[in-house]
């Protein structure tokens, strides 16, 4: 097992560097003048130019450039918003928002994903399944915003369940309605994959053993079936991480939250690249060490994993 | 003493007409050999979801190709602001923007962005990733390795965040660098798969019996692993056409999407945003046509997986 986190972690050195590589090659070698942008129509004087350039290193070879950049992400040092604010302070402010919020729609799309799907599985061909699978394809194929902008209305403006906007604390009452927007998709998805992966376990010939020693039906779904299944559904959580901080943005947005999310929503709307670019480097980094963690829980539950190779 | 039958001298063996090897006789050779494509097509024509989802597409496709044909107004003229959020009347079925616009001609003129950008953006990846992955998958070595760790670069950003990035710095938008963009995130997954299956085709006998006949490394790849290995590449790609157009509407929700003056639905979605008090229904036809072009792709999808993998078939 240790022998495979070592593994894991060493393949993630080269991956980290070149996509933090690639982020900044993207954004900073477009033609176009960064400075010239910060100014706009007046052009600064040649003095305050060079001020500028020595600042941001910007007179160094591009690869020097890219490492004083990284050397900054592994800091902590982010840069500073158009404000003047240090971004890692905006990151520090906004990041538990976000977890609680991410935290919270995680909890709803595996409960109640993994629930429906157990339930469709087991009666499959019925009307229970027939139903969560159309469902489950509505969901996925209404954008987040959309249903956001619809539950919104309808939950908050007409029945005045919930409140419109997050107030600044984002208190976890306040959370629930954008968590449910959140978890939609991921949702739909979860209960596709668990459906799935039920209805192939119950024909396996360790469940017919369970039967035929004598189980009971309960013990059966719940321990080998569902155990069982699962597996499948804890690799999604990975790549869900990476769906989870997308829809922030939108969520966040639409519900007006100050968390990563909607800081970044603010950043695009507002045009603020360099602010983008250092919090979509920071949730790539998340990503690749959440899907590191998903990687490892998954060899922990499926020993064919590890000891292949 | 108990009669034991063990004693019956020989053993009995069953006619060889109730034996399983009596069915080989009743293959008739000379019809000829049914290949999975066609097994797929036999067992896709038969469910009905398959024919309402090919329908919506081809009107969807007939839609973006010639908007003229669907409407007679023209998307921007006549656009009256005392109509502003105005409610349906003879001649625009579904009302007005609330600058006035003809909501329905909206929703059909929009329908070419959406869709050149979904189609689009799938045929880059699926060539790209099927050809990359299937040269890494076959040559394997060197080549693969490189391959395989420069698309785990890609792979480690997921598509939007990675298209947020370059959309905000990007100084065009059009519907070709939209899908480019996605196309440049999105290629990975395709090749993965791609190589996958080109390995566990690579091996099999009727590879090595190419190979033994003399038949070229190239042309063995070309004529018989590829064949054999892209029927999982094809499921995805009909998936993430939908997925494709979802992304999109999100970036152009963001604001760098198409420009505005672009009209997709993703723009008039979220146009739409600051009347949905007081005229609901401004929201709703864009949102409508944008969910069921993803659905009718969505929907092919699930179809075409069941038909091509024959443990699904199985299953149904």
């Amino acid at each position: 097992m240790w022998g495979y986190v070592g593994r894991r972690l060493l393949q993630l050195i080269p991956v980290f560097f070149g996509a933090t590589f690639l982020i900044y090659f993207m954004v900073f070698s477009l033609p176009g003048d960064p400075i010239a942008a910060l100014f706009g129509e007046r052009p600064p004087p040649e003095a305050v130019i060079q001020t500028i350039r020595e600042q941001y290193h910007l007179n160094d070879p591009f690869i020097v450039q890219y490492f004083y950049y990284v050397g900054g992400i592994l800091t902590g040092d982010l840069g500073t918003t158009y404000s003047g604010r240090p971004v890692s302070d905006l990151l520090v402010q906004a990041f538990p928002i976000t977890f609680r919020l991410a935290m919270l729609a995680l909890a709803f799309e595996a409960i109640a994903g993994i629930l429906l799907g157990l339930i469709a599985g087991l009666r499959k061909g019925k009307f229970f399944d027939g139903s969560a699978l159309v469902v489950s394809l509505l969901l996925i194929s209404v954008p987040t915003f959309v249903l956001g902008f619809i539950l919104q209305y309808v939950f908050a403006i007409q029945l005045g369940w919930f409140r419109t906007t997050v107030s600044a604390g984002a208190p976890l009452g306040d959370l629930v309605l954008p968590a449910l927007v959140l978890a939609s998709v991921s949702f739909a998805y979860i209960v596709r994959l668990t459906r799935a992966s039920v209805s192939d376990n119950l024909g396996a010939d360790f469940v017919r053993t369970a039967t035929a020693k004598g189980l009971s039906r309960r013990r059966v779904v719940s321990v080998h079936i569902l155990r069982n299944s699962l597996i499948p559904v804890v690799t999604f959580l990975g790549v869900d991480v990476g769906a989870l901080m997308v829809g922030a943005i939108v969520t966040e947005g639409i519900f007006n939250i100050n968390g990563v999310g909607g800081t970044v929503y603010q950043a695009v709307t507002r045009g603020e690249g360099p602010t983008v670019v250092s919090f979509v480097a920071v949730m790539v980094i998340i990503y690749m060490l959440a899907n590191l963690l998903v990687d490892l829980l998954y060899a922990a539950l499926d020993p064919r994993i590890r000891l292949a190779k | 003493m108990p009669s034991n039958n063990l004693s019956t001298p020989g053993h009995f063996v069953a006619d060889l007409s109730d034996t399983p090897i009596a069915a080989i006789d009743t293959i008739d050779e000379s019809e000829k050999a049914r290949s999975s494509w066609s097994d797929a097509w036999d067992s896709m024509r038969v469910r009905p979801m398959f024919w309402i989802a090919t329908a919506l597409i081809l009107v969807i496709l007939l839609v973006s190709l010639f908007p003229g044909l669907f409407s007679h107004t023209a998307p921007n003229s006549g656009c009256l602001l005392p109509n502003g959020n105005g409610g349906p009347e003879a001649g625009h079925p579904f009302g007005f923007t609330r600058q006035g616009c003809d909501i329905y001609s909206r929703v059909i003129f929009g329908t070419q962005a959406s869709v050149t950008v979904g189609l689009l953006a799938t045929l880059l990846v699926t060539l790209f990733g099927a050809i990359v992955g299937a040269l890494a998958g076959y040559y394997g070595g060197a080549f693969d390795a490189l391959v395989s760790r420069f698309g785990d670069i890609f792979f480690a950003i997921p598509t939007i965040l990675g298209a947020i990035v370059l959309m905000s710095v990007l100084p065009d938008r059009t519907s070709i660098t939209v899908a480019l963009v996605l196309a440049i995130f999105a290629w990975p997954q395709i090749a993965r798969i791609m190589r996958g299956a080109v390995i566990a085709a690579r091996s099999s006998d009727y590879v090595m019996a190419s190979t033994a006949l003399g038949v070229s490394k190239l042309q063995i790849l070309v004529r018989h692993v590829v064949p054999n290995a892209i029927a999982p590449v094809i499921v995805v790609a009909t998936t993430s056409l939908g997925t494709f157009i979802v992304a999109e509407a999100t970036l152009s929700f963001l604001g760098i999407g198409l420009p505005p003056s672009v009209m997709s639905w993703g723009n008039d979605i979220s146009q739409a945003r600051t009347s949905i008090q007081t005229a609901p229904m401004v929201l709703f036809y864009p949102a409508a046509a944008l969910s069921i072009t993803v659905l009718s792709f969505l929907m092919l999808g699930d179809v075409v997986r069941d038909a091509l993998d024959p443990q699904a078939r199985a299953r149904r």
